[in-house]
């Protein structure tokens, strides 16, 4: 029968709402702000410049953006198979262990343009075979997806601590770091590549991995969307039955979806390791898969949306960074908060208004919703 | 009395009436789904309100038990204008309403269940000590026997259905308001509820039954309201009008309530089954030895309650789940637990599956009607390339399907459930049906969908049948089972205990194997098998 609470407009729900939403983190933020006995719009106006102004604010920027989009796809990919992958962190920094070993042992030998495949491979290959094992857990044993991820989170990260204090650290130093690759290992910086066409532009950690990430969101648009395996996705995800019906087995869906998830995720490592380390060390990943939920919530699973909220997030970090620099009222964990509100309002509450907008625009437009 | 249409007064000298509507309106934009609708319930009547899925009548039972408000309009109970703005204020008007999937907590019993969002204060004990004797009252005046300690999930559906009306009558409505009553229940326990009902009104209650079938309103209503489109088309006494004229009234057409068909001309069995047993999960035997030919050119219909083996025969048969134990061969394919066949493999044995429940199986409700018409046939080379599907190829043949089973809007690209139940059936079984399978498994093909598509479903069954096909009909609609069936099989807690041919069906014995109170129909049955 009718239900009142059918659909919004296309563009009301990916484009206003989320806008409504972001808008009311900021309010928040800003009241926040000035209980503090700063001034919000100063506030506002800095982190603005600070992550748009110049040229090197606009590549920190895009940096932070390019790891936002991979661990954004990563949730969403899961997402449209049904299952929450919240281990977009350990994902990540394993993916930086696939491509670190693959650096390591091969840079000596190989040229950039062997190397490079073979690290996107190695990302992938690491990042999804941690994604594998819970994946076969739940597929096989039902274990919920989202406590193993977690778990493997912690796992991942003890097993980088070990790795590296014992196995990979650089011989003779204390910091628990790999020895630094060879420079053709090195992916070509923005700033680089840009010069070689005799564009100058100011030195940022930028680098070729934002077209990389611009291309996986092509590449997950057309699998979503216009492949028979999308479909399979989705149809796990929407409708686990109707998919067994259709003689789709979730099992193998759930493995699949996880492994893309988990690939996508390891590619923070290309851009991390290869981009801007030039070596392994602790904690590159520095919450991206965790931010990565709230990117690819408020860019509702699309690769569109991605995009834009990573730039959001992209600008919230650069720009938050520049605030706590500026002005010593606001700490580090000042900015980490107001980060927190957005990923509150955009992510965990991004339907709330979604109830009292639909009545509002019952009510402005009679005539145009379709009942459902 | 007075039932005439319009925003007529309750007539003087008569009581006023337990129910007024005076033109009430309910716009989802654009679909006006209430217009203008007046409708008077005499106190101390059965009133049923027919019309097809879509009519409105939900969303006007709604309006009243107040889930919606009205856009504008008047309701009027007992006389007095008494506006409902939630289900709360309809109790407190004295309005009870039983929804057609009960709201019971399984693991409560039948006196917690009651007493439910009731309790009558932060202890218990009291409040279990008043309403058990309440209980008992309402149980000898209306004969609504149940045992108050009983687990709710221990008891049969006809009665936990006498555990909801006993909740309503325990808040004190004296106004009921039944959506579907009898879709669960054998036709015994349907009678069983309809003395009920009857007893009811002797002491005053005054019943408004929501249904689609006509039988039931000629048999147990008073006055019988009709929707079509969201208005109220005609108000009647049911002593006064017939089933023809009603489901006249209901479409807008004249309608065919019996389905036209020659004699079957049975060929080879294409699918035998042989003492097929389910054991689930939870060690439950949901099949018990299950055997039946089905043969080319024949309907071979399963009546049964609701909950009885149906379901999971279907989706035995289908490759869905595999058998415990017991043996089925579709064409020359041996199929049991070690050597089961996937659904997928199952079509390429062109055998196809119109599943019970749509909405959970059939189709995807999320996805846009083209995706929904392609589903379980997605890897067809003709709507998937190496790597990308033919989308346009895909939309043009889910063009051509909606044009041949009329399925309306014909836009392939609306979702899946923006479509009304009749149409989402109707895509459904052009997908199946177009494939020209030899067998066809066919569960609820008529559930939710209005009466101007049953005809056409039905009609496709038929032609589905004389082209040859096998096919197994499903349905908890006992009247559909005997105008379609050639042969009738009869499946109780898994068993199929009794077969009888379509010539020799009655509804009477029929219903009795349904409840397994019939041991001679079984024996007769037997003896019809042979």
């Amino acid at each position: 029968m009718a239900d009142p609470s059918s659909k919004l407009p296309t563009w009301v729900d990916v484009g206003l709402l989320p806008l409504i939403n972001v808008a009311l983190a900021f309010v928040v933020s800003g009241l926040l702000i000035a209980a503090l006995g700063q001034d919000p719009f100063e506030a506002t106006w800095i982190m603005l410049r600070g992550a748009f102004g110049y040229e090197e604010s606009l590549g920190y920027t895009f940096y932070y953006t390019t790891n936002f989009i991979f661990t954004g796809l990563a949730v969403a990919v899961a997402f449209h198979a049904g299952l929450f992958n919240i281990g977009g962190e350990g994902q990540a920094y394993i993916g930086g262990l696939g491509v670190a070993i693959a650096c390591l042992a091969l840079d000596q030998y190989l040229p950039f343009g062997l190397l490079l495949p073979i690290c996107i491979l190695a990302a992938a290959l690491f990042g999804a075979g941690w994604a594998f094992i819970p994946a076969y857990l739940l597929a096989k044993r039902g274990s919920h997806v989202v406590i193993t991820t977690i778990m493997f989170n912690f796992i991942a990260a003890s097993l980088m601590v070990y790795l590296l204090v014992n196995v990979m650290i650089k011989p003779g130093q204390m910091s628990p770091e790999s020895r630094e690759f060879t420079s053709n290992a090195w992916l070509p910086y923005m700033h680089e590549v840009l010069g070689w066409f005799g564009w100058e532009v100011a030195q940022s950690p930028l680098n070729l991995s934002l077209l990389w990430a611009l291309v996986c969101c092509v590449l997950v648009w057309g699998l979503i969307w216009h492949t028979r395996w999308g479909y399979e996705i989705r149809a796990v995800g929407a409708n686990a039955d109707a998919a067994v019906y259709a003689g789709i087995s979730p099992s193998k869906i759930i493995i699949l979806a996880m492994c893309l998830s988990g690939a996508l995720s390891g590619f923070v490592g290309i851009n991390e390791i290869m981009g801007v380390q030039h070596r392994l060390l602790l904690d590159f990943a520095a919450g991206y898969g965790f931010t990565g939920i709230a990117v690819s919530l408020m860019g509702r699973n699309h690769p569109v949306g991605i995009i834009l909220a990573a730039l959001l997030f992209g600008a919230l970090y650069q720009g938050g960074a520049e605030l706590a620099f500026e002005n010593s009222a606001f700490s580090p964990d000042l900015i980490v908060v107001i980060q927190g509100l957005v990923v509150l309002f955009s992510g965990a509450l991004s339907y709330m208004l979604r109830g009292p907008m639909e009545r509002l625009y019952l009510r402005l437009s009679p005539g145009r919703l379709v009942e459902g | 009395m007075t039932v005439a249409g319009g925003a007529t007064s309750s007539g003087t000298g008569h009581p006023a009436p337990a129910i007024q509507l005076r033109g009430i309106n309910k716009r989802f934009s654009p679909v006006h789904a209430n217009r203008d609708v007046n409708l008077v319930v005499p106190a101390g009547t059965i009133h049923g309100i027919v019309g097809e899925n879509g009519a409105g009548k939900s969303t006007l039972m709604s309006i009243l038990y107040g889930f919606y408000q009205a856009d504008s309009g008047v309701i009027e109970v007992g006389g007095q204008v008494c506006p409902i703005n939630s289900p709360e204020d309809a109790l407190a008007a004295g309005i009870g309403m039983v929804h057609q999937h009960f709201m019971l907590v399984d693991v409560f019993s039948v006196l917690e269940n009651i007493l439910l969002g009731a309790e009558g204060g932060p202890l218990l004990a009291p409040g279990m000590a008043a309403a058990r004797k309440e209980i008992a009252r309402l149980e000898a005046d209306y004969g609504l026997e149940v045992d108050p300690d009983a687990l709710v999930g221990d008891l049969a559906v006809g009665l936990r259905q006498r555990v909801e009306l006993l909740k309503a009558l325990y808040r004190g409505a004296n106004i009921l308001i039944l959506d579907e009553p009898t879709g669960v229940l054998t036709p015994q326990e349907a009678d069983r509820l309809f003395e009920i009902l009857r007893a009811m009104r002797d002491r005053g209650v005054t019943v408004i039954l929501i249904t689609h079938k006509l039988q039931e309103i000629m048999a147990i209503t008073d006055n019988v309201s009709v929707m079509r489109a969201g208005q109220m088309v005609a108000h009647r006494e049911t002593a006064q009008t017939t089933r023809e004229e009603l489901a006249e009234l209901m479409v807008g057409r004249k309608v065919l309530l019996r389905v036209e068909k020659s004699v079957a001309a049975p060929g080879d069995a294409l699918l035998r089954a042989d003492g097929l047993s389910l054991i689930d999960a939870a060690k439950v035997t949901r099949l018990d030895g299950v055997s039946l030919d089905l043969r080319a050119g024949e309907i071979v219909g399963i009546a049964g309650v609701t909950g009885n083996g149906q379901s999971e025969l279907l989706e035995v048969l289908s490759g869905i789940l595999p058998p415990s134990r017991g043996r089925f061969t579709v064409h020359d394919r041996a199929i049991d637990q070690d050597h089961p066949c996937t659904p997928e493999e199952m079509r390429d044995l062109n055998l196809a599956h119109v599943p019970e429940d749509r909405q959970r199986m059939g189709m995807i409700s999320a996805f846009a009607a083209w995706e929904t018409a392609i589903l379980g046939y997605h890897c067809d080379p003709a709507y998937t390339g190496p790597i990308l599907l033919k989308t346009n190829a895909i939309i043009d043949d889910t063009d051509g399907k909606m044009a041949r089973f009329d399925v309306r809007p014909a836009d392939p690209q609306l979702t899946s459930d923006s479509f009304s139940g009749g149409n989402q059936q109707k895509l459904v079984l052009a997908r199946e049906i177009e494939r020209q399978p030899d067998i066809l498994l066919v569960g609820q093909p008529t559930r939710g969908v209005d009466i101007g598509a049953i005809e056409f479903i039905h009609q496709q069954l038929i032609d589905m049948r004389d082209a040859g096909c096998a096919v197994l009909l499903v349905s908890v609609e006992l009247e559909e089972i005997l105008s379609l069936s050639d042969r009738i099989l009869v499946m109780f807690e898994g068993r199929i205990v009794g077969e009888v041919a379509a010539a020799d069906a009655d509804a009477r014995i029929i219903g009795l194997m349904m409840a397994n109170a019939h041991e001679k129909a079984e024996t007769e049955g037997a003896a019809a098998h042979g």
